[in-house]
Order: structure tokens, then C-alpha cells, then sequence
């Protein structure tokens, strides 16, 4: 299951990279190289193995749906690259 | 001895008989950190002045009679863990200018308990590395020598320890990155079971492998820091609702009954001879406390490496997809549009090694990818659990060394990715089954500490403290101290 520039490229969009075409050879060379020792997995017997996702076997905890204040807004937006008034700023989305 | 050389058990017991005040210890250690970390680099950010006014704070409370676990010690935070009203930048360009808003829970815990915070260490960017070389504030230098690394990805608080500028300094370990580094620098490190210690405020990289942990000198350190480490939070739903162990009260436990498995699988053919041999040194000075040493097998565990290289990236891939230039962080110059301010403040705020394990994520996340990889390796997570589980039925704890290497040179594996991920061979495993896992020094090769791994079933981090606590009583090689930096 190798990777070529376009699944690079195609991947890189789906992440949200800017990854150029002249870094994409590179970078398809790279990522080869981890999925052919990922693919050491291919050997295994996992025919009726369940997946694993938490190492405990853990359920999800719920806990009460309670309102609570969130009053952190003043603390939060001085954190954004652009702000006004109450809100984040960010390149028009809708022309 | 100087203040530098001792444990943090030691200091307390200097505070607690008032031989040294909480001020002076923490002017001594800062005066440290001023004059030694030029070359080390263990630390991003130093708080002298928060540190000074923490320190006079613990001083007063304790002539109050109010004297936390920790009062007056000073630690150091990783830079990973959030802490209100300092920059906690993981090691990023992206988080370069973030002033967190908040404290981690266990910054908040430890800082209740009394502790004195003297700074953030220097990691692998986002705890994503084995090296400390991906960190944007540049490479963390090995103590022992200073022109090799010093493992990661917290290089920095294992460097900062064994150099002596701090007594110690929490971690996080998602795939060794408390062991290995506290194996390359001679100190001693715990990664809890998971679910022990809160994740709430610790950047997240690998949600379902993450766990906080301390790093010190000893054991001991080790289980007086934990003790106010652990503990349920509401605010982090892994975290485990169960009663705090004792894990001073078990230090000394003598080890007769104790049985200890010797992996076949963590001493192959290839393993370094010098390296071998000091791992099962360590697991007979066990024999002579009393413990039986058996033989075991983890027939799976050679898969370990695969399976974390999918779980782990896929995991990060989204826990990365919060950072967008949009509400903190990194924004890029001049963006065209929504589309180009993502790309580009991405691209620009991650480093090489982060946006590598993005794209693999990203990768064995997609339609069509998903079951041949992700779902797959979740399978093999199961098998690697299981083989763990059927080991511990046989024995107590399991022995073998923490890493197959000694610190190698600085830029030796840097552009080789594949062979930096093989140095957390023998650590990946616990952390894919959850367990406790400790490193302790067990030995020097060529004027380098080695380090011998202990694993132990899920929620036995007080046996393998108190193990390492009974081998630290016969042993002296956690107490070699680097020339760096003077007596």
C-alpha cells in the first residue's frame, strides 16, 4: 500500500498542510518508510480479535448534564491572532 | 553534600527539620539554572520570580503549621502541562506565544501539596520524539555528555534532573517518553497505569496511550511526587475513580515472594551484550533480596512498534486538528483565504516530525485505509494487552532493559526517522496495554547510565516503587552524578 505524491498531496489537503509538489516526493518517500514497518501488521492472526481501544476495556463515565457558568471569555479571546468585540476574526468566508 | 546532589526525599527532610527554608533552596536551585542552563537548554521558560514568591508562600504557610507533601520543593513542569498565567508552548512554534489560561490538574495538585515551580522543561515538539532534537527552542545536550542527546521526549526534565538543576520535574509518557529519557540521563522515572494521574491540561498526542509521571533522583522521589500526583477528576473522563494507594507507606517491603519475569523477547540476539548482561545483573540483586527470578514470554510484543506507529498518529492527527490560527496560537502572515490561513498556519506552526505523524494519521484514518490499518492495529493492541495479562498470572513484575541503546550522538538519527523510533522498543508495549512502568539506573557503559525497565500489573505502580526503592537500598548507581556542573 504505497503512497505516491498524489495521495501526498491529497492527504495533506484532508489534514489541512500546505505541503508544495516539490516537498510532496520527499515527504511520499518518508511516509513509505513508516507504512512498510506498518505493515508488519499485515502478518498478524487478528481474524477473531477485537479491537482495542482503551487499554483498560474502560466504558465511557457519565455524569449529571448539569448547567454550569462558563465565564471565560475574557480570559480566552486576548489568546486569539484576531479578535473584536466578542468574537474571532478570520478571512471572509462568504463573498 | 550539597544541596544540588541530594534527593528530594532528603530536602524534605531538611525543610521538615528546619535546617533549610523553602526560599533558599529555591534561590539555589535558580542560581543553578542561571548559571548551567546556557548549555544544557533543559528549559524553555524559567519563573524565578513566581518561583521566589511560591517559595516564600510555602515558607509561611509551613511557620503556619500548614505544610503540605511537597512544601517548599522545587520542581520543574514539563512543558506539555498547562499552567495559568505562563507560556506553555509543547515545545512549538505554534504554541510559541500561548499563555495558557489555566492550570493542568497535576500542576494544580502538586502545586496544593506545596511545590515550588522553578520553570517549563524542553521536550520533543507536541511529545513527539525520542531525542528531544524536534523541540522548536532547539536540542536538550545529555549532562553525561554534552554532544549526545538526552533522550526523549522529556529530555528536558530528565537532563535538568541528572544535571542537577532541579530535584525533580514531571513527564508524560505516550510511547517511553518518561523511561527513556530518565534511562539515557541515570535518573529514575514512573509512567503510572493509565488513567492514574489526570490528563486534563496536558497538550494531548495520543489520548487512548498519554500518561503524566514523575521523574527524580529515586524511587522514593518517585512515590512521595505520585502520591499527590493521582487521584480522580471529573474533568478528565479516563481518569479512574479508585482510592489512592499508599505508595511511601510500601517503600521497604521486603522482596521475599516476589516473583520476577525475565522477558525472552526483551533480550534478542541483537541486543548490545553490555547492556543485556546489566539488566540481568539488576534482576539478580532482586534474587538475593529474596525474589524468585522466572523466565517469560510476550510473543506479540514484536509488534508493538508497528501497531503504536498507526494507534499513536492517528490519535494525534486529530488531537492536532484543534490547532487552526483561528482561536490561539500561531496564525500565519497574510491569508487569502479561510482554506490558505489553516494550510499555512499548520505548515508553518508544526515541525517536520509533527506533520509526518499528521499525514500517517491522517493516512490510516481514511476511507478505505481505515480497517486495513487503524482497526488492525487496535487488534494487535488487544494481543500485545493480553500476552501481558497472561505473563502477570505467572509473575509479579517483569524485568528487561528500558532501552536498546546508550544516549547516542546529537544528529545521529535525525534524519532517520524509522531507526529513532526503534529506541522505544522495549517501552511502547506498557503503554499500549496501559501498565505501570518505571525506569531505574542499573548500571554505566562507557561513562553512560543504563537504565532497567520494571512493568507491573495495571494499578501496581507501589510494587514497582517499592522494588526499585529495595534495589536503590543496595545499589549506588542512581546516586553517580554527571561532572557537568561541578560538585
Amino acid at each position: 500500500m504505497a503512497i505516491d505524491q498524489d495521495t501526498v498531496l491529497q492527504v495533506a489537503h484532508l489534514a489541512r498542510l500546505h505541503v508544495s509538489t516539490e516537498q510532496s516526493a520527499a515527504l511520499a518517500g518518508r511516509l513509505n518508510d513508516i507504512l512498510n514497518l506498518v505493515d508488519q501488521l499485515q502478518q498478524a492472526d487478528v481474524d477473531h480479535i477485537a479491537p482495542l481501544a482503551h487499554p483498560l476495556d474502560a466504558d465511557q463515565p457519565l455524569r449529571d448534564d448539569v448547567v454550569e457558568p462558563a465565564d471565560f471569555r475574557d480570559r480566552v479571546l486576548p489568546l486569539a491572532p484576531a479578535s473584536e468585540g466578542s468574537c474571532f476574526l478570520v478571512p471572509r468566508v462568504i463573498e | 553534600m550539597t544541596l544540588h546532589q541530594l534527593s528530594l526525599t532528603e530536602l524534605k527532610s531538611l525543610l521538615d527539620d528546619g535546617k533549610v527554608s523553602a526560599r533558599e533552596l529555591t534561590d539555589h536551585f535558580l542560581a543553578r539554572i542561571e548559571k548551567l542552563d546556557g548549555e544544557l537548554n533543559s528549559f524553555i521558560t524559567v519563573t524565578a520570580e513566581q518561583a521566589r514568591r511560591e517559595a516564600d508562600a510555602a515558607d509561611a504557610a509551613r511557620s503556619q503549621g500548614k505544610a503540605g507533601l511537597l512544601n517548599g520543593l522545587p520542581i520543574a513542569h514539563k512543558d506539555i502541562f498547562c499552567t495559568d498565567g505562563v507560556r506553555t508552548s509543547c515545545a512549538s512554534r505554534m504554541l510559541d506565544n500561548f499563555i495558557s489560561p489555566y492550570d493542568a490538574t497535576v500542576v494544580e495538585r502538586m502545586r496544593n501539596a506545596g511545590a515550588v515551580m522553578l520553570g517549563k522543561t524542553n521536550m520533543d515538539e507536541f511529545a513527539m520524539g525520542s531525542s528531544n532534537e524536534t523541540s522548536f527552542y532547539g536540542p536538550v545536550k545529555n549532562p553525561w555528555d554534552l554532544s549526545r542527546v538526552p533522550g526523549g521526549s522529556s529530555g528536558g526534565s530528565a537532563a535538568a534532573i541528572a544535571g542537577r538543576l532541579v530535584p525533580a520535574a514531571t513527564g508524560t509518557d505516550t510511547g517511553g517518553s518518561i523511561r527513556q529519557p530518565a534511562a539515557l540521563n541515570g535518573i529514575t522515572g514512573l509512567k503510572p497505569t493509565y488513567g492514574s494521574i489526570s490528563r486534563w491540561g496536558a497538550v494531548a498526542f495520543a489520548s487512548s496511550l498519554d500518561q503524566a509521571g514523575p521523574m527524580a533522583k529515586t524511587a522514593a522521589d518517585c512515590a512521595l511526587m505520585l502520591q499527590t500526583m493521582v487521584g480522580h477528576d471529573i474533568k478528565d473522563a479516563t481518569s479512574v475513580d479508585r482510592p489512592a494507594d499508599n505508595y511511601l507507606a510500601n517503600l521497604d517491603k521486603p522482596l521475599a515472594g516476589l516473583t520476577v519475569g525475565l522477558p525472552e523477547e526483551f533480550f534478542p540476539a541483537t541486543l548490545d551484550d553490555r547492556i543485556a548482561t546489566l539488566a540481568r545483573e539488576a534482576a539478580r540483586e532482586l534474587e538475593r533480596q529474596g525474589a524468585k527470578v522466572v523466565s517469560v514470554s510476550l510473543p506479540s510484543i514484536g509488534l508493538s512498534v508497528p501497531a503504536y506507529y498507526v494507534i499513536a498518529p492517528a490519535e494525534a492527527s486529530s488531537n492536532m486538528s484543534r490547532f487552526d490560527g483561528v482561536r490561539y496560537g500561531y496564525r500565519c502572515q497574510d491569508p487569502v483565504d479561510l482554506m490558505d490561513l489553516y494550510k499555512r498556519s499548520r505548515s508553518e506552526g508544526f515541525g517536520a516530525e509533527v506533520q509526518r505523524r499528521i499525514l500517517i494519521g491522517t493516512y490510516a484514518l481514511s476511507h478505505g485505509y481505515y480497517d486495513a490499518y487503524y482497526v488492525r492495529a487496535q487488534k494487535v493492541r488487544r494481543l500485545v494487552r493480553d500476552d501481558f495479562v497472561r505473563a502477570f498470572e505467572k509473575v509479579d513484575v517483569i524485568l528487561g532493559p528500558t532501552t536498546p541503546e546508550l544516549a547516542f550522538p546529537l544528529g545521529a538519527k535525525k534524519n532517520a526517522p524509522l531507526t529513532m523510533y526503534m529506541t522505544d522498543i522495549f517501552t511502547i508495549a506498557a503503554n499500549l496495554a496501559g501498565l505501570p512502568a518505571l525506569s531505574m539506573p542499573a548500571g554505566m557503559i562507557d561513562q553512560l547510565p543504563v537504565g532497567v525497565q520494571l512493568i507491573g500489573n495495571y494499578f501496581r505502580e507501589g510494587q514497582l516503587l517499592n522494588v526499585a526503592h529495595r534495589y536503590q537500598q543496595a545499589t549506588d548507581w542512581h546516586r553517580q552524578a554527571p561532572a557537568f556542573g561541578g560538585e
